[in-house]
């Protein structure tokens, strides 16, 4: 059975939704990788706190106007816009006070996390909405998703793949050097932009597979996991893209085999386990290859007085 | 005199404080000019509002003739002593192949010309050992010459330095005025914010002297006077040189 999934030969379904989440999984370890040498990290893990309020108040709007409440497509667009709301509370609070950014961010996640914790309990007590589900937003739940999902998924994650590739000079540039960047006719605000709007499509197309809690976690384990077996900015976005995917593929295989478990935790476990061996056995800079160059070099040093 | 950098009435301020006041001055083209001033004279202000990097209060800049937005491909900058990450993941050849950024595009392809170029300009400034060398292994020099080496890839007409010397040892000077004068003998023009008045004589054709306001300009041996850089820098400076005579 475990061979037939990772195999993609458990059933059309499974297959999709294997192939999704390793599509999400590459977008968020490229995705990742700039965001985290543009320093960005924190404001993305506050943007996907800042989803919860949106798919809860998408999922009363939907039961509200007959549907059932469920469609994806309807709880990722409530998703993206509450977010979008807590990334520019989060830039309003840091220009309008003295705030540093860190504690705007942590005002911001927990106040909108808060208010998505709210608006779920209230759907608990909602008639007629078939609820069951919404709480897999949280950790992510991969077993038994809709054809329909698994394609959302798989097509924002080639698109969000594509835009990094295509723009991955002026990104990395304005990541190293924003001044310089501006020099030679990038704007670094846009840039940025664009950067932010990527790490909100990435967070909201994996809300239904890692879930909202550790959709972070995935952006920025890939990408410091591949800073270890690379100097070069460009190798590094790609190799995080490959650590992610792999994670996400294998993560989403073994959701198939066991559905009662959380797909978010095993996937970013998974990328955790990736990066313990860099942070070990990378040749430059791992910890065992860096301790061994350094036992040689007293040993000459001894041989040698 | 070909005018490649025309400033006029520029005024930069941050927050309420004026930083430069309606400064008008003419850069030579083909010439090595040397801005100075003292500590907050406006100096890397006044190069960062022609970068269109601060917004200008008022005023008026021409670059060739044309403004900034024409004319991007045609100027290079340094930066004083680069603030950037130094443990950023880009080699020292990838950090001069970032000077290519207008001519290859968002995916233009990296052709072995490109990457001849590359090499050729950190062999102008004496690094050429240092290609695949992470930029955080290299010393305060080093890197300096590095964002020197990129600035030469972009290939441009105007060179605005902001302090190329600061903080770095006799040898590296010499390597960056030597491939500054390189520049001008190829009629390129050279801008630079200098500190040592003992230098400037020896370096630089022209000088722009400054604090908030332009206070004189054109050449070294007419402009670079004991009156006006008693204007310049007020009762700060100790050594003033003898008239007649410049600074040596």
């Amino acid at each position: 059975m475990f061979w037939q999934a990772l195999l993609l030969q458990a059933g059309y379904n499974a297959t999709l939704v294997t192939v999704g989440a390793a599509l999400l999984g590459v977008a968020a370890g490229a995705v990742g990788s700039v965001m985290v040498l543009r320093k960005r990290a924190l404001v993305a893990d506050a943007m996907a706190h800042a989803t919860l309020p949106g798919v809860a108040m998408a999922f009363m709007v939907m039961v509200w106007l007959g549907g059932d409440g469920r469609s994806l497509a309807g709880l990722m667009a409530g998703a993206a816009l509450s977010a979008g709301c807590g990334l520019l509370t989060v830039d309003w609070i840091t220009r309008k006070s003295r705030l540093a950014e860190d504690a705007a961010i942590g005002a911001v996640l927990s106040v909108f996390f808060g208010a998505g914790i709210v608006g779920l309990t209230v759907i608990q007590t909602m008639q007629g909405g078939r609820q069951a589900g919404l709480e897999g937003f949280l950790l992510g739940a991969t077993a038994g998703m809709l054809w329909a999902d698994a394609l959302v998924i798989a097509g924002g994650g080639a698109v969000a793949v594509a835009l990094v590739w295509l723009l991955r000079r002026p990104l990395l540039l304005v990541a190293f050097d924003p001044g310089f960047a501006e020099t030679v006719g990038i704007s670094p605000r846009r840039a940025d932009l664009i950067l932010m709007a990527l790490v909100m499509a990435v967070t909201v197309i994996g809300l239904k597979v890692v879930g909202l809690i550790l959709v972070v976690a995935l952006l920025i384990i890939p990408a410091v996991a591949a800073r270890f077996w690379t100097d070069r900015a460009g190798a590094m976005v790609w190799i995080a893209g490959a650590i992610g995917g792999a994670a996400s593929y294998l993560g989403a295989v073994i959701s198939t085999l066991a559905p009662a478990l959380p797909t978010g935790p095993i996937i970013v476990l998974l990328a955790a386990g990736v990066f313990l061996v860099s942070l070990l056995f990378a040749p430059a800079r791992g910890a065992v290859p860096a301790a061994l160059r350094h036992r040689r070099v007293r040993a000459l040093r001894q041989a040698a007085p | 005199m070909t005018v490649a950098l025309s400033v006029r009435g520029l005024t930069v301020a941050y927050a309420q404080n004026p930083a430069i006041t309606a400064v008008d001055a003419d850069f030579a083209a083909g010439a090595m000019t040397a801005i100075i001033g003292p500590n907050g004279a406006g100096k890397s202000t006044l190069l960062r509002a022609v970068l269109g990097l601060v917004p200008r209060r008022a005023g008026e800049v021409a670059i060739f003739g044309a403004p900034l937005a024409r004319v991007r491909g045609r100027i290079a900058y340094v930066p004083q002593r680069a603030s950037v990450d130094w443990d950023f993941p880009t080699r020292v050849t990838d950090v001069v192949q970032m000077g290519l950024y207008r001519q290859l595009g968002l995916l233009g392809r990296v052709h072995r010309r490109h990457r001849a170029l590359a090499e050729d300009c950190l062999a102008r400034v004496g690094m050429a050992d240092y290609a695949t060398r992470q930029i955080g292994q290299l010393s305060g020099g080093q890197q300096q010459r590095v964002f020197l080496a990129r600035a030469l890839a972009q290939e441009a007409d105007l060179y605005l330095l902001d302090e190329p010397f600061a903080g770095v040892d006799a040898a590296t000077e010499t390597a960056i005025i030597g491939v500054l004068k390189g520049l001008r003998d190829a009629g390129r023009t050279v801008v630079a914010v200098h500190h040592d008045l003992a230098t400037v004589a020896g370096y630089f054709d022209r000088v722009l002297l400054m604090n908030g306001r332009a206070i004189a300009q054109g050449p070294v041996a007419t402009a670079f006077t004991p009156d006006a850089l008693q204007a310049t820098y007020g009762g700060r400076l100790a050594l003033a040189p003898t008239a007649g005579q410049g600074v040596a």
